[in-house]
């Protein structure tokens, strides 16, 4: 057993945590919530120069050829800070689809360019019922004059309005088994037809209905194989759903020292809040929720790095952080006080993230069911 | 990072497993009593007890009674997460292994015990021939254990005890008690106490059975009425006692019994499995499902606490929070756990083990009552959420 992180990792998370407070101010991340596009293009290069993009792919593909762990540990640099763009959409859920499913040709097309920062990735996978299940997908895609026809609507989709490209989910073929018949297009978001509409969301994180309104695409815009699209975005359900962990249990951490360090300063009653045990119990259960979110998430992404089945992991470690980070952020501000629900302070932002990532890819009631399944009763 | 065992890990987690599946009685997996956490069902009491002894000699044969010693002083010489993964299996079959003379007088005695101390008891204590209980807490020192006022004084050769001892874990069924005094009434409370071994057997002792709310004699109160104690028995120097008690909380931080969490949930799963209402599996009924993989999580977030406890400790690294942690979350996981068994049994989760329609032998039932132990003994859950904060936090105390 092994139950550290290597001096690799190390120095990502201290860079990513130096840069980030650095480049990533409170200013900046209330500013890009705020607008439209959700993102700043100057703190996208920079990120890019990082090598941040390409971390995990292959270095033929212009990457770093690092492991998913490390992107997890990036990922929760990230959720510490918060950080406003298309990252998670671009990287976990676009750029490792292709990685894992796509054809040599579009590996060689698309991951150098999304290495370099120079193209930005969203999936459309739910639809109005909001839900995880093949059976959902209602979307399709009709074959016509050797290429596709698309026809649907998607909702919750991250980043879609600011997307060079959109994987699409749509069904090519009506069979009993609903994970029968699904597959996976990579369509090119200028294409005629498409129509995204952003949604305003609790955490002004740039979630968009897409409408697809026959979107001619071609056979090649196909990510893996026709009909067998399911097992793919299993695959991608499962680093996704990891990659929120590893962003949850980041915020998680800097709501709890924003709280422990605004106790230790402020003072009521001559003496500074946190000395009170009220205070001092509420820290200890957000250090309880924080570190159970953190290990939990460590072990279920270093199952996914090594390939390894981790379906009772992933489903464990989302269970746990979706409520953890909920009630971290509850208890932060309780500790805040009244100035906590000003719009200026910061806290907020966290408290926002929390419902987000607890909603995203299954709450825990949904995971639990998996848990459930996956140890057999 | 590898969340597996290595090779050597695996290997000794059979070793232990096939020890425990020869010398552990064969119904002993199903009977004992025990509830992770709690302080009112540990297998040392009573009718267990030839058993247990049986079982500590054997462990005390194979050198693991002395598991995390030092192998100068016989110990084996393991790293801690082999000491978890060896804590981990015992509590997972329920085999009584914790025990006060090993895990923290012998330590102690090494530590801070004079030769002859050490050559008096350490071989003893190996061999598993004396049983130590805590005399700890006193009825106006709980919590706040500087405040005890059993009072030793100088006699000759030898200290002369009086006063009152409360919460004796198995003191019935010990020989010796490893016992806090105040030595000096004149300086701060934590600078006058001292630690000394005092002999069950002396004249003066009275030992009080307290039964505790699972209606079993675990706990006892202990009077001392002009106890005599030759000075040699005195652990280290006088009025250093405070400091070798703190010291010794260090002993005790991968004796939780993580694996007896992960045995009662099983039983509990498959009792939801087979027991049916209205033609169906309890365990397909929708919320059950949900409350037991509520458990399977929280179980896994013990567990990562407990391997991680482990691991620190093998990398010299100082796991205060993660110790406190470790403690606070499994036995809040004892009531958890106590409190979806009897749930998702209903009706038959209050039966006793006597009763003919009970099921696991009404362990869910006196587990529902010995929970309430969990979060009281060996610092209770504020205690360790106050060690989180400050120790770990660095918040102010004023």
């Amino acid at each position: 057993m092994d139950l550290g992180l290597n001096e690799e990792q190390e120095m990502l998370k201290k860079s990513a945590r130096d840069f980030l407070q650095k480049e990533c101010s409170k200013r900046l991340v209330r500013q890009l919530d705020e607008s439209d596009e959700g993102y700043s293009s100057e703190l996208w290069r920079k990120m890019a120069g990082l090598g941040w993009m390409g971390l995990v792919f292959p270095e033929k593909y212009e990457g770093s050829g690092r492991n998913f762990l490390d992107l997890a540990i990036l990922l929760e640099e990230m959720g510490y800070n918060i950080v406003p763009g298309p990252f998670f959409s671009t990287i976990v859920l676009g750029g490792l689809t292709i990685l894992a499913a796509g054809s040599e040709e579009q590996r060689m097309e698309f991951l150098p360019k999304i290495a370099r920062g120079e193209l930005i990735l969203s999936l459309a996978l739910t639809e109005t019922s909001a839900s995880y299940d093949a059976a959902s997908i209602e979307t399709t895609a009709t074959n016509r004059d050797g290429g596709y026809v698309i026809k649907g609507t998607k909702l919750f989709v991250l980043n879609a309005n600011i997307a060079d490209y959109i994987l699409c989910v749509a069904r090519t073929k009506q069979a009993k088994n609903s994970e029968n018949g699904i597959t996976l297009f990579l369509v090119d978001a200028k294409s005629s037809g498409v129509r995204c509409t952003l949604l305003r969301t609790l955490a002004r994180d740039k979630q968009c209905e897409v409408v697809f309104d026959n979107v001619t695409v071609s056979e090649n815009s196909i990510v893996g194989e026709l009909d067998k699209g399911w097992p793919i975005i299993k695959g991608i359900l499962q680093r996704a759903t990891v990659a929120k962990c590893a962003e949850m249990a980041g915020g998680a951490q800097a709501a709890l020292d924003m709280a422990v360090n605004y106790a230790k300063e402020r003072v009521q009653f001559g003496r500074p809040i946190g000395s009170f045990q009220a205070i001092q119990h509420y820290c200890a259960n957000m250090v309880t929720d924080v570190t159970g979110s953190r290990f939990i998430t460590y072990k279920a992404a270093w199952k996914v790095s090594e390939g390894l089945p981790a379906a009772a992991d992933v489903a464990t470690a989302k269970a746990w952080t979706s409520e953890a980070y909920g009630r971290v952020a509850l208890l932060a501000h309780q500790i805040f006080g009244a100035i906590g629900f000003t719009m200026d302070h910061d806290i907020h932002l966290y408290y926002r993230q929390a419902k987000a990532g607890e909603i995203i890819f299954g709450d825990a009631n949904f995971q639990r069911a998996i848990v459930a399944r996956e140890l057999g009763f | 990072m590898d969340f597996t065992f290595s090779e050597r890990e695996k290997a000794f987690r059979e070793e232990v497993e096939d020890f425990i599946d020869k010398e552990l009685p064969g119904d002993w997996v199903e009977k004992s009593i025990y509830w992770p956490g709690g302080y009112g069902t540990l297998a040392q009491f009573e009718d267990l007890s030839p058993q247990v002894e049986q079982f500590t000699r054997r462990l005390a044969e194979k050198g693991w009674l002395t598991i995390s010693w030092p192998e100068e002083y016989g110990g084996a010489g393991l790293s801690y997460i082999e000491q978890a993964i060896f804590h981990e299996r015992m509590s997972y079959y329920r085999a009584p292994a914790d025990e006060i003379a090993t895990r923290i007088g012998g330590p102690t005695i090494m530590l801070f015990g004079s030769q002859e101390m050490k050559k008096e008891w350490l071989p003893r204590i190996a061999r598993g021939e004396v049983r130590f209980w805590l005399a700890y807490s006193e009825p106006n020192a709980g919590s706040d254990l500087s405040s005890i006022q059993t009072k030793a004084i100088e006699a000759g050769n030898d200290l002369i005890i009086n006063g009152q001892k409360i919460w004796g874990t198995a003191a019935h069924v010990s020989h010796y008690a490893w016992m806090v005094v105040r030595t000096d009434s004149t300086a701060p409370p934590h600078r006058g106490i001292s630690l000394v071994i005092v002999d069950n057997a002396s004249p003066g002792i009275t030992i009080r059975p307290l039964i505790n709310i699972c209606g079993l004699h675990s706990f006892n109160e202990v009077f001392f009425d002009n106890v005599r104690v030759p000075k040699k028995n005195i652990v280290g120097e006088m009025n250093k006692g405070w400091y070798y008690l703190m010291v010794a909380l260090d002993f005790e931080r991968l004796v939780i019994p993580i694996g007896g969490f992960r045995r009662v949930f099983e039983e509990i799963v498959q009792y939801a499995k087979e027991a049916k209402h209205n033609g169906q599996a309890l365990s397909q009924r929708p919320l059950t499902r949900n409350q037991l993989a509520d458990m399977a999580v929280q179980i896994e977030i013990a567990y990562m606490l407990y391997w991680q406890t482990a691991w620190m400790l093998d990398r010299s690294l100082v796991p205060n929070i993660e110790a406190s942690l470790l403690k606070l979350f499994t036995t809040e996981l004892s009531q958890k756990l106590a409190n979806t068994g009897t749930q998702v049994m209903g009706h038959y989760g209050q039966l006793e083990g006597t009763s003919k329609w009970s099921s696991l032998y009404g362990r869910v039932c006196l587990g529902y009552l010995d929970c309430i132990s969990a979060l009281l003994g060996a610092g209770t859950s504020e205690i360790q959420r106050n060690i989180i904060a400050m120790r770990g936090l660095g918040l102010p105390s004023k």
